[in-house]
């Protein structure tokens, strides 16, 4: 029995800050303050820096490296080429797509800015100089930068370290520059229905290689203790236990004698998932010289050399009946991987979840295929919020409807509605295998066309036509629609995995005496704010104010294992993983109730932040009382202390899906395309932080603006990177960025223990095609079938001028 | 990202300045704002052994006005030359093209003798002084000239800069009062250089188009003086084909270069909408 | 090369190093006095995460040598708080707003609407979108920021009017 007056349910849910609050943020105290605890910040006594010498040419021998000059300059502890690691089997490692990737150039470079050799010297500024005095001389090499030209007869011989490999990881290699063919779908039944269609349209829908480019470039300190053989690494690493496992495989210290550590990331968006060449040369040079060693890269080797984006060439046919009943999909990719398959994908992904493709839309057949190889480009492919590939599928598929909608002349988002797959059919096995977990789609179109005003859109670019036609406007209002439906939550550990990594997470809890708790998951944030909402699952599952969990991510020595943080994978695997450790702590917590308030467990209930007797509401105990009696009583055929952890398998993925408008006006003279609207509604099923999902909308809405708009690297056919600096790689500014509208339903995942999805990357996988789909839109009635990306003014003008209407 | 190693000076006068300069020779640079030279310091595409800071020159600060004749001393930044309302009174173009240059922290130490002096065809200023027919004084240690701003680029990187030479000032004529002004330009985001410019100055008389002096930027090595697309308007309504006229005559000269910004053919083609653009503006502004 | 002998005033604290005149003021700020507030995004003088205060003008300090700051009166953003540790108007409306979410821009983004606020103490939200144009971020899209930079503005309107 209690004295004190018993604050108001609504009170106690309030002072939980727990699911569904926009509780703001613990992080932002040291961030505001600069007191953020980046890798750059790091110093340690007798720390030396680690730069490269890398790569002038695209394809090249290396006909000789002279160190001399480097090495005589006073500083210069050391320069490390192949030739120093391959005693070690270091000079290559392996990565996370089953090939091998060169750690230092061995007797040939593959692309512009690869890694040569490795400076080791007192500070950053002697270390450049060193850079500068390495002697390279090449013999170059024809390059290879046209994906659709790498498996012609006479293309140039890139790997010849893969020379007579058959064989790759993901099956047969038919070609010397041929990673890898995966597929999925039915192609014989899909040929047939594309075969008898009444309408078949076909396009080549290119998404440019792009890069991610956080603000934070990559970057480590690798420290190796002699006396007790412990090798700790402090680095921008998404996935810091899966880096500590392959590290234990490569370099042979026993995992236990490792340590990784990723402090505050500035941002990963894919970039930060692999092992990169610096992390190795780091610990190799920390390891032989016993103190620790520090590389950063500058932004241009960030935009070069790091893991870029997309490059999928994918050629789409989609049939329908007259009627635009949709009947089939077929797409075929051609993938440029670079130089070396460093995709982070799931070991059974070569392609990622390409074969969501099938998107939104209830389609009976389907099928896709991608071939993968290998050109003279910089490794990567899988970054930049694309949940695996699920950035490409939602490109293509989004746009082939939009292409469908022209063949038909019917409007894209009346010919969506036809085709979006029907809330009775959940959950929805789709014709490439995915089983959908819920969604009513129908609800968010038609929010989503009315908050737009979709009727009244369309009618004002009619007028918009006809003045422009008249002579009394040069401008073109364009309308795009996108209708996403994205996979995330990587995954079920049966098909799921990293380099054998099962891709689970986990979440272990221990609440203190007093009441207060700490926590540890095995991912790690770059922004997304899980030390304030995994606080928030908890505080709802186990009622103690969200203030008191304090989260802890991203130490191996101390987390649990999981596999990171990337493809939206936080909140539906750890945060079920945090769920289920708090209904663990809450079971025992009863337990403890029970026995303290001398009734059975089934005669309690559980209110908000306290265990109370059914019927008999006054007898209670609060979780913080509770958390003392663990600590403090001796309770029958039940272990001291309050703790719990789960690792959380899984049973699917989730599906959380959107409706984008955006509205556009060329200026068809300049090419400038102005940004008038963007409306985006999202469903990521049961929202834990409102605030911070609209935060990962109006950021990954801006990333796919800048995608769609301007972002490009790409390859002058000697191999020379062109947009590799932010002199020409398109970030926009406050000022080019549109304001965001956002919205959203909410229909829960029905296997996920909040019924929570993640929403990180859908802004970019709904937004680029809304983007694009408005382009392209805004040509289509003289017609315009596709137009490639990105949108930038050149591009859109010349789009205008082949139409005949530049004047 | 590191630049290599220099020897660091800071004269108190312009004639420190110059001699320092005639001792140091060749490799001596001097930097005014340093944010087009430190840049390319750092990707080491400049090495210069000696720097020599002008900020303690107080000779190389001020704007006045007198007699008609503005002058401004090298060393005002950008973010002096927007807020200065004796600019934006007589000589408002300067303030528009200002605004468009890079991005506030650049502007506020970027200078115009900086933007003016290094050739770079990116910069913005140099097409802005050939349209108003600025002069520059130079001097070095044997003594002062004036370069006219039109005859003062040879190349990218090129100018008529002799030998320990730094531009002290940039001088020109208070344009005519109700003069039409503009400065148009298009560029990917804020930051970035131009994919073209063009910088239009004109007076009307009644309705017909009296004087005019129209300049282009980054749409070939060197910022370009339009001679014949202002001979173009000069005594018409600024009617559709007179205007026709001047951007075709402005587009025979350009010679960009292609770029991310676009192919030659789109950018030239930019520069005679920003043609267009200007004069279009400049006539709305006159009086 | 010669080292040149460096004296400024940094967060109000008076400084006096001999350095190497071709450091960077970031990294002279970062590595030599331990300020690691002001971040390096780049090496190109786009993104603004090494925005300083520099004689009460918003400065890229990456493209700038120790030696031109010399004399000068420095502020990071932590000297942006108050002497007694309490939080400036705009940390607050930061965090309020959720302005900020990796926090690798947020130093020289707050140092420079810290700026910009007195520059233009009632901007619009077109005039801090354009204030703000050299400080690049890629996680918030900018709409929290600029909305933080409003709110703040507005409350230090107030508390400027209350004291008048």
């Amino acid at each position: 029995m209690n004295d004190q007056a018993t604050p108001s349910a609504a009170e106690r849910a309030e002072k939980l800050q727990g699911l569904g609050c926009s509780r703001k943020r613990v992080e932002d105290a040291r961030f505001t303050q600069g007191k953020g605890n980046y890798i750059d910040d790091m110093k340690l006594p007798g720390m030396l820096f680690g730069d490269f010498v890398r790569s002038s040419y695209g394809h090249a021998r290396i006909t000789s490296i002279n160190k001399d000059a480097a090495l005589a300059l006073p500083g210069v502890i050391a320069v490390l080429t192949a030739e120093d690691l391959k005693p070690l089997n270091l000079h290559y490692m392996p990565t996370l797509a089953g090939d091998v990737q060169a750690v230092l150039a061995d007797e040939k470079v593959l692309f512009q800015n690869q890694e040569i050799a490795f400076v080791i010297a007192e500070d950053r500024y002697i270390a450049a100089d060193a850079v500068e005095l390495v002697e390279v001389d090449y013999e170059e090499l024809p390059a290879l930068v046209d994906a659709f030209k790498a498996m012609d007869a006479d293309a140039p011989v890139l790997r010849e370290d893969l020379e007579g490999k058959t064989e790759g990881a993901h099956g047969p290699r038919n070609h010397h520059n041929h990673i890898f063919y995966w597929e999925e779908g039915d192609k014989e039944g899909t040929e047939k229905a594309i075969a008898e269609a009444d309408v078949v349209a076909e396009e080549l829908i290119t998404y440019p290689r792009c890069h991610p480019s956080p603000i934070e470039t990559c970057g480590c300190v690798a420290s190796m203790d002699k006396v007790s053989g412990k090798l700790t690494i402090w680095g921008t690493f998404q996935a810091p236990h899966a880096v500590r496992t392959v590290a234990s495989l490569i370099t042979n210290i026993a995992e236990h004698n490792i340590r990784i550590v990723s402090p505050d990331i500035g941002g990963g968006f894919g970039n930060k998932v692999g092992v990169y060449p610096g992390y190795i040369c780091a610990a190799v040079a920390s390891i032989v010289t016993g103190v620790p060693v520090k590389w950063i890269e500058d932004k241009i080797e960030n935009l070069t050399a790091t893991a870029f984006a997309r490059d999928y060439h994918m050629t789409g046919r989609i049939a329908a009946t007259k009627d635009g009943k949709i009947t089939a999909l077929d797409c075929h990719v051609i993938a440029d991987h670079g130089a070396f398959d460093a995709c982070a994908d799931p070991t059974k992904f070569p392609a990622g979840f390409f074969s969501i493709c099938t998107g939104s839309y209830d389609i009976p057949v389907a099928h896709c295929g991608v071939d993968g190889v290998y050109t003279n480009k910089a490794p990567g492919g899988v970054a930049y919020r694309c949940s695996f590939r699920v950035t490409e599928a939602a490109y293509m598929i989004e746009r082939m409807i939009d292409v469908l909608a022209r063949k038909l002349d019917v409007d894209p988002a009346e010919l969506r509605s036809k085709n979006l797959i029907r809330k009775e059919q959940f959950p929805y096995t789709s014709a490439l295998g995915w089983e959908y977990d819920s969604g009513d789609y129908q609800t968010a179109m038609d929010k989503a066309l009315a908050a737009v005003d979709y009727k009244a859109l369309r009618a004002e670019q009619a007028a918009n036509r006809q003045a422009f036609t008249n002579g009394e406007t040069r401008s073109l209002m364009g309308v795009g629609v996108a209708f996403f439906t994205e996979i995330v939550g990587a995954g079920p550990v049966k098909n799921c995995d990293i380099l054998g990594l099962g891709m689970f997470d986990s979440c272990e809890i221990r609440i203190h005496p007093t009441g207060s708790a700490v926590a540890r998951l095995g991912t790690i944030s770059q922004g997304q704010g899980h030390a304030t909402t995994f606080a928030q699952i908890l505080a709802t599952e186990i009622g103690l104010p969200a203030e008191d969990i304090t989260v802890e991510e991203g130490d191996t020595d101390t987390a649990p294992y999981g596999l990171g943080t990337y493809g939206s994978r936080s909140t539906p695997v750890a945060g079920a993983a945090a769920a289920m450790a708090g209904r663990k702590i809450r079971a025992k917590a009863q337990m403890i109730a029970a026995y303290l308030l001398e009734v059975h467990d089934n005669d309690l209930e559980w209110d908000i932040d306290r265990f109370q007797v059914k019927g008999n509401p006054e007898q209670f105990k609060t979780m913080k009382e509770l958390a003392f009696a663990a600590y403090n009583q001796a309770v029958p055929g039940i272990e001291p202390g309050l703790e719990a952890v789960s690792y959380y398998d899984p049973p699917n993925m989730t599906y959380p899906y959107g409706a984008y408008i955006c509205v556009i006006d060329v200026d068809v003279d300049t090419g400038v395309v102005d940004v008038r609207r963007f409306y985006a509604l999202d469903d990521c099923g049961t929202r834990i932080n409102p605030m911070i999902i609209e935060g990962q909308v109006h950021g990954g809405l801006t990333e796919a603006l800048a995608i769609a708009m301007g972002q490009e690297i790409s390859y002058d056919k000697l191999g020379n990177v062109k947009g590799g600096s932010l002199m020409d790689y398109y970030l926009p500014t406050a000022v080019e960025t549109p304001v965001w509208e956002t919205d959203h339903t909410e229909v829960p995942s029905p296997h996920h223990p909040i019924g929570a999805k993640g929403v990180g990357e859908s802004p970019n996988v709904g937004g680029v095609p809304a983007f694009s789909n408005a382009v392209n839109d805004a040509f289509a009635h003289l017609g315009l079938t596709h137009t490639q990306m990105p949108h930038d003014h050149w591009r859109v003008w010349k789009t205008a001028q082949s139409l005949g209407i530049t004047g | 990202m590191i630049p290599g190693s220099f020897d660091y000076h800071r004269p108190e006068s312009v004639d420190a300045a110059v001699s320092l300069l005639a001792s140091l020779g060749d490799e001596a640079r001097v930097v005014a704002g340093g944010h087009s030279l430190i840049p390319m310091m750092k990707l080491r595409m400049a090495v210069p052994e000696h720097l020599v800071d002008l900020q303690d020159i107080a000779d190389l600060k001020g704007i006045s006005i007198d007699d008609g004749t503005i002058t401004i001393g090298a060393m005002t930044t950008q973010a002096e030359l927007i807020a200065s309302e004796e600019l934006a009174a007589t000589c408002p173009i300067i303030r528009e093209t200002s605004l468009l240059i890079a991005d506030p922290q650049v502007r506020n130490v970027g200078t115009i003798g900086g933007n003016v002096a290094n050739g770079d065809p990116g910069n913005d200023m140099p097409a802005l002084m050939q349209a108003m027919n600025a002069a520059y004084i130079v001097q070095n240690s044997a003594g002062r000239r004036e370069v006219a701003a039109r005859e003062f680029y040879e190349a990218a990187f090129f100018t008529a800069l002799e030998d320990g030479e730094i531009l002290t000032a940039v001088q020109f004529a208070v344009p005519a009062s109700g003069h039409g002004h503009a400065y148009e330009k298009q560029k990917r985001k804020i930051g970035d250089y131009a994919t073209a410019a063009a910088a239009v100055l004109l007076t009307m008389n009644g309705g017909t188009c009296a004087t005019a002096s129209i300049a282009l930027t980054n749409v070939a090595n060197t910022p370009l003086y339009a001679e014949d697309a202002s001979a173009a308007i000069i005594g018409t309504s600024l009617d559709s084909a007179a205007l026709d006229a001047a951007v075709a005559a402005a587009k025979a000269i350009t010679d960009p270069a292609e770029d991310g910004r676009g192919p030659v053919e789109f950018r030239t083609h930019v520069a005679g909408v920003m043609v267009r653009r200007a004069i279009e503006k400049a006539a709305a502004r006159a009086s | 090369m010669s080292k040149i002998d460096v004296k400024m005033t940094v967060n109000g604290t008076e400084v006096e190093k001999a350095a190497d005149p071709r450091t960077l003021l970031i990294h002279f700020l970062r590595e030599e006095l331990d300020i690691t507030g002001p971040h390096i995004g780049c090496d190109t003088s786009h993104c603004g995460a090494c925005t300083v205060d520099l004689d009460g003008k918003s400065v890229k300090s990456c493209t700038m040598f120790v030696g031109q700051a010399n004399g000068a009166e420095v502020t990071t953003i932590e000297g942006i708080s108050g002497d007694d540790g309490s939080l400036h108007v705009l940390q607050d409306a930061f965090r309020e707003h959720h302005g900020l979410q990796c926090g690798f821009c947020t130093p020289g983004m707050i140092t420079r609407a810290y700026r910009l606020l007195q520059e233009n103490p009632d901007p619009t939200d077109e005039e801090i979108r354009f204030g703000i144009a050299g400080n690049l971020c890629r996680c918030t899209g900018y709409q929290n920021i600029v909305k933080a930079i409003r709110v703040a503005a507005q409350q230090l309107n107030s508390a400027q009017e209350a004291a008048e």
